[in-house]
């Protein structure tokens, strides 16, 4: 986790708010590297985490993990983390023809109809132990990405049922919550990307949206950070507090700094 | 240009210029074992193969394109390229499978128009050490030697840039150089072990599979690309087999309704999710396996922008080649020394938070005789005047190129700061030649006012 995100965004391991829906969304430029701060953060909280991955592979997350100091692998032999990897599964249920059901069996079907498997994995995973001892802090789902469930043919309101559905079991049921990454398409002109992220930016307790500069590409900034807090229970609540930040990557770290305030620059 | 006659995918009937992209897909096998990889990477050991090198900063088999200076744009990553194009993409795919060959590597070539035995007849010659640096000596010598000598003077900061035109140090493991006007020998085609997948001999054969989520041709290419990596042992199921090799896929046109697939026929298709959907099995199946995969795609030819923004998500690397041919640019005098631009869109960013973003971010490539080379995009001034970013340099440019503007420091300063911050307003690289003329008269001015 970065602990300057952490700042800005008034949290820590310890005191992690519950029954929240993060939506994390990028615009022009690379996100991912907030997936990598909320899985580390989570896991940092002793929380139970449920990863969906569908677009690398868990080699890819638990190097970097590493780098951020917690370790996958580890996570997974002690139960804390239940990692889903889309790539390497993808291949085996679409080739073989199971009558198991499995959480990507929508890739054998011509037209999707809903996401039910996959909602029934992350039930299973994330239920509370049968002998009530809570071993974990709150469940956690992470799914990266959403919008890539749109490429392998769900329709928009099938993905947007299965947030609610996830919703419903973990921020409500479970008192946890859930993170999840959405590409914003931009220009692109791509309809049902824009109907998902406008449904989830609804129902989103706190957004981070991450945009590559409007100038183009910057050696020393690498794009600007927009978070945005919501109480979407409240609609008539006062505005929304809303920040923005510019940030650079680094090998471990991710740097935060007010808009012009680059340390190249002054 | 005799190597964009061989490739005809029917480009010149589009009146604009095709935005071309590339992508690559990287391998992540890390371990030695009996497991395929997505097991841990702690204690790994990077295998070690022929024509590849292991990446320090995220513990990655690299695989060169087949150019070079195309692999120090990619960065240090990983090198699987798939390419969408109009008429040079056919020329980085060949690269690519030629740089198998030449580094042993197995190779599968798929297409749905061109008989893979036939690409590979079509593949160029690798140029050797005796001869590589004489024949890039003529090369060089029928261009302007004596005036990039003296611009070199004159735009002495350019110098500290990155060179992007390299010239072949040695013949090294990692990236070899190729004569694109020579045919590679037969006996190396020979020599090497490939597979060749021509979807017309293959639409007879039964399907497995039920589903029809796939387009035919898409689903017959995944199950014989899925077949190799099993049979050959390129995903560790078979720990017997002693030399471990990377195999290198090369599909060429995919999209294209030779494949079945009708996304450039009409912009609400039915199937839209196949292709994705492909993409994604492929994206499994490479990262499971050590493989490097380059594709090849008709982007001008897709008329739904969003399938274009879902394929780069799916990518690791995106190369777009936008050539001139056919667009105004061809006659534009700044552009006159070059074939087109290349826009690199997106770099993997695996095992690792930072990619390795190249600065230079104007690129150009050319097509020479025998050589495809990628540059930075300078202006096309014959003069020796060089406008860059940023004014201390256009300052000091301009100072050395009129000596006597140092005695007259303080004029020579306030005229510069009003032109380069004029300069500035219209900033880009590619300024045409009048503002310059400008800056030239306004620089006299006020050397002959004050």
């Amino acid at each position: 986790m970065f602990p300057e995100l952490n700042n800005l965004l008034n949290i820590t391991p310890d005191r992690a708010e519950q029954g929240k829906l993060t939506l994390l969304c990028d615009a022009k430029t690379d996100g991912s590297f907030l997936v990598h701060h909320f899985l580390s953060f989570y896991l940092k909280a002793n929380c139970k985490v449920c990863f969906v991955a569908l677009i690398q592979s868990f080699s890819h997350y638990n190097i970097v993990g590493q780098k951020l100091g917690v370790s996958l692998t580890s996570a997974r032999e002690r139960g804390q983390l239940v990692f889903l990897e889309g790539l390497k599964s993808s291949v085996d249920v679409f080739f073989q023809a199971n009558e198991e059901p499995h959480p990507l069996q929508f890739l054998r079907e011509a037209k999707p109809g809903n996401l039910q498997p996959l909602f029934e994995f992350v039930r299973e995973a994330l239920k509370p132990e049968e002998n009530g001892e809570a071993a974990w802090r709150c469940p956690v789902l992470l799914v990266d990405d959403l919008s890539l469930l749109l490429s392998l043919g769900v329709g928009a309101v099938a993905v947007l049922d299965f947030v609610h559905y996830c919703r419903a079991t973990v921020c409500w049921e479970l008192k946890g919550n859930m993170v999840v990454l959405v590409h914003d398409s931009g220009d692109a002109e791509d309809e049902e990307n824009d109907i998902l992220l406008n449904g989830l930016s609804h129902q989103s307790h706190l957004i981070l949206r991450t945009e590559g500069l409007a100038t183009g590409f910057c050696r020393d900034v690498h794009g600007q950070l927009r978070i945005l807090w919501r109480r979407p229970s409240q609609p008539t609540a006062p505005r929304d507090r809303s920040l923005t930040y510019q940030y650079k990557i680094q090998d471990k770290s991710v740097s935060f700094f007010a808009k012009g305030m680059s340390p190249a620059v002054l | 240009m005799a190597a964009a006659a061989t490739c005809g995918t029917g480009a010149g009937s589009t009146a604009s210029v095709a935005s071309a992209a590339s992508k690559s897909k990287v391998t992540s096998f890390q371990r030695r074992g009996p497991r395929a990889s997505g097991t841990d990477s702690g204690g790994l050991r990077l295998v070690s193969i022929a024509g590849t090198r292991p990446s320090v900063r995220n513990g990655q088999l690299l695989v060169s394109t087949g150019l070079p200076a195309l692999d120090q744009l990619l960065g240090r990553f990983g090198t699987k390229n798939w390419d969408k194009y109009n008429i040079y993409s056919p020329l980085l795919f060949k690269y690519f499978l030629a740089e198998g060959i030449i580094s042993g590597h197995t190779l599968l070539v798929a297409s749905a128009k061109e008989d893979p035995a036939d690409i590979l007849q079509e593949l160029p010659a690798p140029l050797l050490d005796d001869n590589c640096k004489k024949e890039l000596d003529e090369d060089v010598c029928n261009h302007k030697t004596p005036e990039s000598n003296v611009k070199m003077k004159i735009a002495w900061r350019y110098q500290l840039l990155p060179k992007m035109e390299i010239g072949p140090v040695s013949s090294s493991r990692f990236g070899h150089y190729y004569d694109i006007s020579k045919r590679i020998p037969q006996e190396l085609i020979e020599a090497s072990n490939w597979h060749g997948f021509f979807l017309p001999e293959k639409r007879s054969s039964p399907l497995k599979v039920e589903s029809c989520s796939l387009t035919h041709g898409y689903l017959k290419l995944l199950q014989f690309i899925q077949n190799i990596i099993y049979e050959e042992g390129f995903d560790g199921s078979n720990p017997q087999k002693k030399k471990k090799n990377i195999l290198r896929i090369g599909i060429q046109n995919l999209g294209s309704p030779l494949w079945g697939d009708d996304i450039c026929c009409t912009e609400n298709c039915d199937n839209s999710h196949s292709l994705t959907k492909f993409l994604y099995l492929l994206r499994g199946l490479l990262r499971t396996s050590l493989s490097a995969c380059i594709i090849t795609m008709p982007t001008h030819l897709i008329q739904n922008k969003a399938i274009i923004a879902r394929v780069t998500n799916l990518s690791d690397t995106v190369v777009g080649l936008e050539s001139f041919i056919g667009s105004e640019r061809e006659t534009n005098p700044l552009y006159k020394d070059y074939h087109g631009l290349i826009h690199i869109r997106q770099i993997p960013r695996l095992n690792n938070l930072i990619c390795d973003e190249s600065d230079v971010k104007d690129l150009a490539f050319k097509l020479k005789r025998k050589l495809f080379t990628i540059e930075l995009c300078l202006l096309g001034f014959k003069t020796t005047f060089f406008l860059l970013l940023w004014p201390r340099q256009l300052f000091f440019s301009c100072l050395t190129l009129f000596p006597y503007l140092f005695q007259h420091l303080e004029a020579a300063c306030i005229s510069w700061l009003m032109v380069s911050s004029f300069i500035l307003k219209t900033s880009s690289v590619r300024l045409s030649p009048s503002y310059v003329a400008i800056a030239l008269v306004l620089c006299s001015a006020s050397h002959f006012c004050f």
